[in-house]
């Protein structure tokens, strides 16, 4: 048990939309016809504050939670995010990062900085990179880049595209499914949808 | 039937439903939340927010002494709340099932403490069940109400944040159709708890825990998985599918019937394994219960405080874990006060006169954080009112004011009592209800000065001013606490009075107000850096270059709170001219 199971984390800021996305891959996986668990906290955490929603999918999945060193994928929202979260990633993992970064209040008062190199660190865990407000706004709409980013995990996973685009068809409110489903879009391409990024 | 993936919340409610229960109460409270939320948009039942979790369980105890299946909500803090009633309901008994639904917050995502509320089991002698997940969420709360009505009593389904927040596939099916209602009959035996009614209800309840400890050897609701016999878990809850994750091999008593526990069936458990182990959070409360039923028990390096994990427990058994990266040191990201909230002029004004502010539990505990940093204590649901009375009687308020601090739901929760002492009393502290219309922290739920019920119906909307006159306090006064100046003047006037005040600051909560005004931006060339605008803490304004102000327009909503406390005149509304700052 556990060694069949697949691990995403993804971190990313209180408002960015992690949950639905989290939400999405659940129900994807769920569709496909595997055992899912999908563990979240709000509450307090979600005013602006750091948020991690953890997915796990395979033929039978235990527990709903995750150790440092065990996840397979990390989808940062953000990019300060990425590199607080980095330590859940296994060794030879995959690293999905939205570039943008939303400073933490501590910087916007000007009592602390975001470290310098932190791009930087997260390449040498092979990260790739995307700017997922950019192509969610060229899909319509910068509230789609929660799906822009759940596009360029897809590359990684073994769901049929066509199973993706239901369950987010079905989940995105109705006025919002062809942005979602052309941010989705983009979001594949940007990593590489095609081969180089497949696992 | 049909497999569908929901929470531990959403399948709590769905359990409930399928149940045939008609009413459901309960108060807001992280993790517990959506259990009643989801209940409420369910079919044929009726559902309420109550002003707080002993209320809700005293209606619930009503509806099911009238015959009707009753729901209640609550987290575990509530419990305390609530456990008035429950104490004696446990020997009143039910009418019609009477379940709780109570959820902890094993290292406080959203809490002010850990509690363990399979301890209530002992306690109040009610049964606890507690599930795993979503599945058994749902299979448990219709199994809850089955037991309550067969054993006459409350029950408590005892979940913690991973259970209620996780989500797993989940099989769904019909409502069971009741009998309309199955009446009332007066019985003052079992009604009404005056001592000599009480004192044959006490014997009662020993004789029904007797029946439930006898049930739960049978019970399908505790499993017993045998594989290698070298080593043997005693678990429950979200904690049987770490150890399931850690130990694979193990063989697990997985408890599904917290209290009472099997004694027989533990103890023939540990006479068929090697070794037993007992994986919980919290408290240790199945390691008492079995030390008490003669299991013996070897301790294992687990933590009490937080939440476990696979990997803890695997390393608590000896397992070997993956070698961990080195952290990346990154500025911490604490929650933060909205754009546009209404909260932070109070604080800026209770800033100005250096108050030393007694705190409560909502969105406006954030306040206590800098750069506003207005908060010294926070403890309970309307603490805030009595802690600032308690201050004054220590000698404080000469000096620095004290204030106490307390929102509207909070304050219609667990504040007017605190009040109404003060008043009876003579005191003179200051009180600040933050009325921004709705509960807030928790999801935006009504309360009573919403003028909305849970379902959706209009609603009388309390009149704070009324009330608290009618309390005994002369100096009421409402003020807007995006007018800076005005919450200025109230405050300064209030804590100089020599009696007790009550400072009402009315806004709506900004997350309500759908059509954001024209955002700000900072006219470089004006800004000194003097960091006034900073010093507000809203996530819009940020320090750029040389430590001049930036308002970013994408979170800007054109509250107007820095406008007010910039003395150059530097912040002014965007238009096609200005630079739309941004960092």
């Amino acid at each position: 048990m556990g060694t069949t199971t697949t691990t995403v984390v993804l971190a990313g800021v209180g408002g960015q939309g992690t949950i639905l996305a989290a939400d999405v891959l659940a129900k994807t996986a769920m569709a496909a016809g595997l055992d899912v668990k999908l563990s979240e906290v709000h509450g307090m955490a979600q005013r602006g504050g750091a948020v991690d929603t953890v997915v796990r999918f395979g033929e039978h999945v235990a527990s709903p939670l995750t150790d440092p060193g065990h996840a397979d994928h990390l989808v940062a929202f953000e990019l300060i995010e990425a590199a607080r979260m980095l330590g859940v990633l296994k060794a030879g993992g995959r690293l999905v990062v939205n570039s943008r970064v939303i400073d933490p209040l501590p910087v916007l008062i000007g009592k602390a900085e975001v470290p310098d190199g932190l791009e930087a660190r997260l390449a040498e865990e092979g990260a790739t990179f995307l700017d997922a407000e950019a192509l969610a706004c060229e899909a319509g709409s910068p509230k789609s880049a929660n799906v822009v980013l759940l596009g360029a995990v897809s590359t990684g996973l073994a769901f049929p595209v066509d199973l993706w685009r239901t369950v987010i068809a079905e989940r995105v409110p109705p006025a919002t499914v062809d942005v979602n489903l052309l941010a989705f879009e983009l979001g594949r391409r940007a990593c590489g949808e095609g081969g180089e990024c497949l696992l | 039937m049909s497999h569908t993936l929901l929470s531990g919340n959403e399948a709590a409610a769905r359990g409930a439903w399928e149940a045939g229960t008609a009413v459901g109460t309960g108060y807001p409270g992280t993790p517990s939340t959506q259990a009643l939320e989801v209940f409420a948009r369910m079919e044929d039942v009726y559902a309420e927010w109550c002003p707080n979790e002993k209320v809700a369980l005293e209606v619930a105890a009503g509806a099911s002494m009238g015959g009707a299946r009753s729901f209640v909500t609550m987290k575990h803090v509530g419990v305390n709340v609530a456990s008035d009633p429950l104490m004696t309901l446990a020997y009143t008994g039910v009418g019609a099932g009477l379940v709780l639904w109570v959820a902890d917050d094993p290292g406080m995502h959203s809490s002010q403490n850990e509690q363990d509320s399979r301890n209530w089991g002992p306690f109040a002698r009610v049964p606890v069940l507690e599930p795993s997940d979503s599945a058994e969420a749902l299979t448990f709360v219709r199994d809850a109400f089955e037991m309550s009505e067969r054993f006459d009593t409350p029950v408590i389904v005892r979940v913690t944040t991973r259970i209620a927040h996780s989500k797993g596939a989940v099989e769904i099916g019909e409502r069971v159709q009741l009998e309309e209602s199955r009446g009332y009959e007066k019985d003052l035996g079992k009604w009404v708890m005056m001592p000599a009614m009480a004192r044959a209800r006490r014997t009662l309840v020993d004789e029904r825990i007797e029946r439930l400890a006898s049930f739960a050897e049978k019970t399908g609701l505790n499993r017993v998985e045998m594989r290698d016999t070298a080593l043997g878990v005693v678990t429950s809850g979200v904690c049987y599918h770490h150890v399931r994750e850690a130990v694979p091999d193990a063989s697990v008593f997985k408890l599904g019937l917290v209290f009472p526990v099997p004694g027989e069936a533990l103890r023939e458990f540990a006479r068929a394994v090697d070794r037993v182990v007992v994986v919980e959070e919290a408290d240790p409360y199945l390691y008492s219960r079995l030390r008490i039923e003669g299991v013996e028990i070897e301790p294992i390096p687990l933590p009490q405080a937080g939440e476990l994990t696979p990997g803890l427990i695997g390393r608590a058994l000896g397992s070997e874990q993956p070698d961990v990266r080195e952290e990346v040191d990154v500025p911490p990201r604490p929650p933060l006060m909205c754009p546009g909230c209404p909260h932070r002029g109070a604080y800026y004004a209770l800033k100005k006169v250096k108050a030393i502010v007694t705190g409560d539990i909502g969105c406006y505990t954030l306040g206590a954080l800098p750069p506003l940093a207005m908060m010294d204590s926070c403890v309970c649901m309307g603490a805030s009112v009595g802690m600032a009375h308690g201050m004054t009687l220590a000698g404080h308020g000469a000096g620095r004011p004290v204030v106490g601090v307390v929102g509207d739901s909070t304050f219609a929760h667990s504040g007017i009592t605190g009040l109404s002492d003060t008043v009876y009393n003579g005191g003179c502290a200051t009180v600040c209800i933050l009325d921004n219309r709705i509960t807030a922290m928790t999801g935006h739920q009504p309360n009573p000065v919403s003028g909305k019920t849970l379902q959706g119906a209009d609603a009388v909307e309390m009149d704070l001013e009324a009330l608290t006159r009618a309390l005994g306090v002369t100096r009421v006064r409402t003020v807007d606490p995006h007018d800076l100046e005005a919450s200025v003047e109230a405050v300064r006037e209030e804590v100089a009075a020599d009696e007790v005040s009550v400072i009402i600051f009315r806004a709506p909560c900004a997350l309500l107000i759908k059509e954001r005004e024209q955002p700000y931006a900072v006219d470089d060339e004006a800004c000194t850096a003097c960091g006034a605008c900073i010093r507000l803490g809203c996530p819009a304004i940020s320090t750029v270059e040389g430590r001049k102000a930036s308002i970013d327009i994408t979170l800007c909503v054109g509250c107007g709170d820095c406008v007010q406390v910039c003395r150059f005149s530097a912040i002014e509304l965007t238009g096609p001219a200005c630079d739309i700052g941004g960092v």
